[in-house]
């Protein structure tokens, strides 16, 4: 069983320094920075359409910036990718779940890209966030916020230090959204590094967490 | 944590791919019986002498085949890349280029593999003489391995284009001429009683050309279709 947290880079740190994006005609970010080390959670906050998924798949790699750089643990991101991909769990707004594939076979079949996992783990993270009983339903099946569930499970189960989580409470309940929130939590106690974009405070009040405001 | 290692990966990928397929088979098995109706269609338009057919057979055989090959490509990586798994596979650490070219083996065992076991019947149905058999089968499996990779490179070129089909067909079919002409060719000499290990040679060729290097274009391009 491997350790979570076993990071080549001492402490995880993440920061971007003036990054710059153009989306066709539209210059989307404006030179942005951020730091965000161990055990911080940084939301980025603004109005519909002004660049918060742009600026996450930016981060993940998944959008190449215009200038501007990112650093995972001191480094560059380009001269670190396998790294940091090793280091990343990244959710997007859409779930990436197979419906025709039961939930706990489209978690098997993803976490078992990054690492070896048992059956036993996938049944505990569903048991952990509710929803057990659906392990052995097709997705389709599921409702939004279970899907959702399932999908977060797949974040628990990469042991990654970086989250990326683009609206991560979509379709939850209030209990779906506690629950998250107390993973959140035990996620920075642990050391890990948090970056999300949502509409509503996630972990509001805690010293941890720190607002990236975009305009 | 040390991700799976390759062989790993590219077993997960043939073992998702292939459990998905027979979750909806129906899908899976049209473009085989489009090959067969296609072939079929041949007879009634032209002429139900075997004679006539004779002639024609290894070139009907290898459009229709051509063309069922691309009839599955559209699915290939579209699914994969709406409901957000791709972009969990360009993040995986592993590279792209080999859990793309699993996904496009999977796309010749569904939908090449089942054309080379039926050309065969097919082919006696136009009159194809016996012997032609395994002529016929080994054109067929290496070429629909041809067809399999240059349409993966077309697919992953237009995966995030809206009803990109149409385009698909226009930007692969004259990339897939050379192994429809060696193809056609190596079962017309075969039918003919002439050596045909030249055709059978360039096919494995192309074969082993398209498959070291088409998995770097198809991941290069599926890295482009996935930024938008």
């Amino acid at each position: 069983m491997s350790t979570p947290f076993a990071a080549p880079t001492a402490q995880p740190h993440l920061q971007a320094r003036a990054v710059h994006l153009w989306r066709g005609e539209n210059h989307l970010l404006r030179g942005v920075s951020f730091t965000v080390g161990g055990g911080e959670l940084l939301q980025v906050v603004g109005p519909n359409g002004v660049g918060k998924t742009s600026l996450l798949r930016c981060v993940a790699g998944l959008l190449p910036i215009e200038s501007g750089e990112i650093e995972w643990g001191g480094q560059p991101l380009p001269a670190c990718r396998d790294v940091f991909n090793e280091q990343l769990a990244y959710l997007a707004h859409v779930n990436a779940l197979k419906a025709d594939l039961t939930a706990l076979e489209n978690l098997s079949y993803a976490v078992a890209l990054h690492r070896p996992v048992a059956r036993v783990e996938l049944l505990d993270t569903l048991e952990r966030l509710q929803i057990a009983q659906c392990a052995d339903l097709p997705v389709r099946a599921l409702s939004a916020g279970q899907k959702r569930r399932v999908a977060i499970a797949r974040v628990l189960l990469m042991q990654a230090t970086l989250w990326i989580l683009d609206e991560p409470i979509t379709n939850l309940d209030v209990a779906g959204i506690a629950l998250f929130e107390e993973c959140m939590a035990e996620h920075l106690r642990n050391g890990g590094v948090i970056l999300t974009a949502a509409h509503q405070r996630l972990l509001q009040g805690r010293p941890q967490v720190r607002t990236l405001e975009l305009h | 944590m040390a991700a799976a290692g390759l062989g790993e990966a590219v077993r997960l990928v043939l073992a998702r791919d292939l459990r998905l397929a027979l979750r909806h088979w129906d899908q899976v098995i049209q473009p085989l019986i489009f090959f067969v109706i296609v072939t079929t269609l041949f007879p009634l338009a032209i002429s139900p002498a075997l004679e006539e057919l004779r002639g024609i057979a290894p070139g009907v055989l290898w459009v229709a085949a051509m063309l069922s090959s691309l009839l599955a490509l559209e699915s290939l990586f579209r699914p994969d890349v709406e409901d957000g798994t791709m972009e969990q596979w360009v993040l995986s650490g592993q590279p792209l280029s080999v859990l793309l070219l699993a996904k496009t083996v999977t796309h010749w065992l569904l939908a090449g593999l089942p054309l080379v076991l039926m050309a065969p019947i097919v082919g006696t149905a136009l009159g194809m003489p016996q012997s032609v058999w395994p002529v016929l089968a080994a054109t067929l499996a290496l070429g629909t391995g041809s067809l399999s990779v240059l349409g993966a490179i077309g697919a992953a070129l237009t995966v995030s284009v809206r009803r990109g089909n149409v385009l698909l067909a226009l930007l692969v079919l004259p990339l897939e001429m050379p192994v429809l002409i060696f193809g056609a060719r190596a079962v017309d000499l075969a039918m003919q009683g002439e050596a045909v290990a030249g055709p059978l040679n360039l096919l494995a060729a192309l074969l082993l050309l398209f498959v070291s290097l088409g998995p770097f274009a198809m991941s290069a391009a599926m890295r482009i279709s996935v930024e938008t």
